[in-house]
């Protein structure tokens, strides 16, 4: 938590402010290149210990060919497991809300599915399903449950004197799903679907490592897996560099959609004019 | 009340008893009717079954024990209800001329149709133009004013008001009872107003119900037998303040204590 007033302990315009926001990390991510740099040159380290900046800069350009490749995949991945989690985790969180006895038969087992760690099913699915299905499973099992579980608290959470309004005028339970629960829901939903973004490409990448300890995949995690047997560290480097900018965008993205979908009316999406 | 037709009761209340699930006992045997076209206020201290007892008469809860009788035209079918809640319960996500058309539309009117209709009555409650706004855009007065519109947009015949002004300032909440005086003249409705001021209730309605504390039931009743319209005249009026009198001396009774009741004495001292 931030006290208030926290941000004027320096007098500053909304421009400076702005400015240096963008600034600021911009300056330490230049700092910490060159520490690397430097410290890379003046202990002579070898590249397959650590890889200077640019080395590892011109491998991602050399190998974008195969890098970009591998990266499609395993963003296909998330994306398709993440598809799947929002529509099942907000599928599932409307029936248990229309079914208390639903609700109390399945939702132990989502929880189960969620605390049980995705790295310790992978290699089992692996086993029994066929190798991009597997990578697909991992991504959708540990993406589904804040969906559903983020969804579940929103549609439970609508305004009493609203649902005694609705009921007042008779609405379907249609109409209450449509009008009330899942508009009422939504900053609920967004706030789960940002997280579940996140932990689709986890997913993805941890069964591409798995199966990479299998000797087989094509994606970027497996590219991680397959330079480090081969110790081509720059790459390996490259390879990581490409996955945290892709999780980075899917954050902002989605983080977008959120703001788009909210600005008009949830005060978390509200730009305070004061 | 001279029109004998305006004589029919459109709400009666029977011995109605409430008892919630946890055992609190929120109204015993309470009789109430309230005739077609007539505003009338209840009265009655914080706690005493007064929502509970107007959720009863909306339909929204059931009674335990006892009958909720709602009367509307002369064939018996159920009358339109309104209801305005203490808060302005409206939707965040919707705009102001969607909070407004929400009943219709739930009904299954076309957008079309229910669009200027909601437009209609947000001009009645002095809000034209403001259908484009969202409700955080609104001060509270203004708010409570769209919750008004939309409890009258299906054109209801009983409007039942729940505490609707207590959280707003004192001179907005004159004015939104001016303003609901004159909506009830034009509109003939029959109001159920609860309220817990005194002034208020003696300002606004032809007949305050008091009920007393836990387990809620009627104490007494007043007729305020005062011309309409009332506006600034009336309540600086001397008979106005013998009501208040009459009002809050019942209210002290209904609340079985000695203590004093702030809000008279503080207006008392004022004048
Ligand atoms: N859902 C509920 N479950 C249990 N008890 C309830 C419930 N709703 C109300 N009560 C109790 O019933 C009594 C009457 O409540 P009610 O809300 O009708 O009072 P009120 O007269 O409207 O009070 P106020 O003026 O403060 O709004 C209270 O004691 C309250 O605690
Ligand atoms: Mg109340």
């Amino acid at each position: 938590m931030r006290p208030a007033g926290v941000d004027d302990d320096v007098p500053m315009t909304l421009g400076a402010r702005r400015f240096w926001r963008a600034a600021l990390p911009v300056l330490v991510l230049i700092l910490t290149l060159a520490a690397w740099d430097l410290v890379v040159r003046l202990n002579d380290i070898p590249p397959y210990v650590l890889p200077g900046p640019l080395l590892v800069w011109r491998t991602l350009v050399g190998d974008w060919a195969v890098l970009s490749g591998s990266l499609a995949v395993t963003l296909a991945t998330a994306l398709e497991g993440f598809a799947l989690a929002l529509v099942g985790g907000v599928g599932l969180a409307i029936l248990f809300n229309q079914s208390r006895l639903l609700e109390y038969a399945l939702y132990p087992y989502a929880v189960i599915l969620q605390v049980t760690p995705v790295v310790a099913i992978a290699p089992l699915l692996l086993i029994y399903l066929p190798q991009q299905a597997a990578v697909l499973a991992c991504a959708w099992l540990v993406a589904f449950f804040p969906v559903l579980a983020n969804t579940t608290l929103g549609l439970n959470s609508v305004d009493h004197n609203l649902l005694a309004l609705f009921r007042l005028y008779h609405a379907s339970h249609w109409q209450l799903l449509w009008r009330l629960k899942l508009p009422a829901a939504m900053p609920y939903i967004l706030g789960g679907v940002r997280i579940a973004g996140g932990l689709s490409l986890i997913g993805a990448v941890v069964a591409e490592i798995a199966a990479g300890s299998a000797g087989a995949g094509s994606g970027l995690a497996y590219r991680i897996a397959e330079s480090a047997y081969r110790l081509n560290i720059p790459r390996m480097f490259a390879a990581l560099l490409l996955l945290s900018v892709a999780g980075v965008v899917i954050f902002f993205a989605l983080s977008w959609v959120s703001h788009l979908l909210l600005r008009r009316w949830h005060e978390s999406a509200l730009v305070s004019d004061n | 009340m001279a029109d004998p037709d305006s004589a029919q009761p459109v709400v009666a209340l029977r011995g109605v008893g409430k008892t919630f699930g946890n055992g609190t006992v929120a109204l015993d045997r309470l009789d109430l009717t309230v005739r077609a076209g007539e505003f009338l206020s209840i009265l009655g201290p914080s706690g005493c079954g007064k929502s509970t007892a107007l959720r009863l008469i909306a339909g929204l809860s059931a009674p335990n024990r006892g009958g909720v009788e709602l009367r509307g035209s002369a064939d018996g079918a159920p009358p339109g209800v309104g209801f305005v809640f203490q808060e302005p319960t409206l939707m965040p996500w919707a705009r102001v001329a969607g909070n407004v058309a929400l009943p219709l539309e739930l009904a299954g009117l076309p957008r079309e149709q229910a669009a200027p209709r909601a437009a209609q009555v947000l001009a009645r409650v002095g809000l034209a133009g403001f259908g484009d706004a969202f409700p955080r855009e609104l001060s509270g007065g203004m708010k409570m004013r769209v919750s008004i519109a939309r409890a009258l947009v299906t054109e209801p015949s009983l409007l039942l008001m729940d505490e609707p002004f207590a959280a707003l300032d004192e001179i907005t909440r004159f004015r939104l009872n001016d303003d609901l005086l004159t909506l009830w003249q034009t509109l003939r409705k029959t109001v159920i107003f609860v309220t817990h001021s005194v002034f208020e209730s003696v300002f606004l309605s032809q007949r305050v119900v008091v009920m007393t504390a836990r387990p809620g039931r009627i104490l007494t009743e007043l007729t305020i037998d005062a011309p309409y319209p009332r506006d600034e005249s009336f309540r600086t009026s001397p008979e106005y303040g013998a009501f208040c009198r009459h009002a809050s001396q019942a209210l002290r009774e209904a609340m079985a204590m000695d203590e004093p009741v702030m809000e008279a004495s503080a207006m008392e001292a004022a004048r």
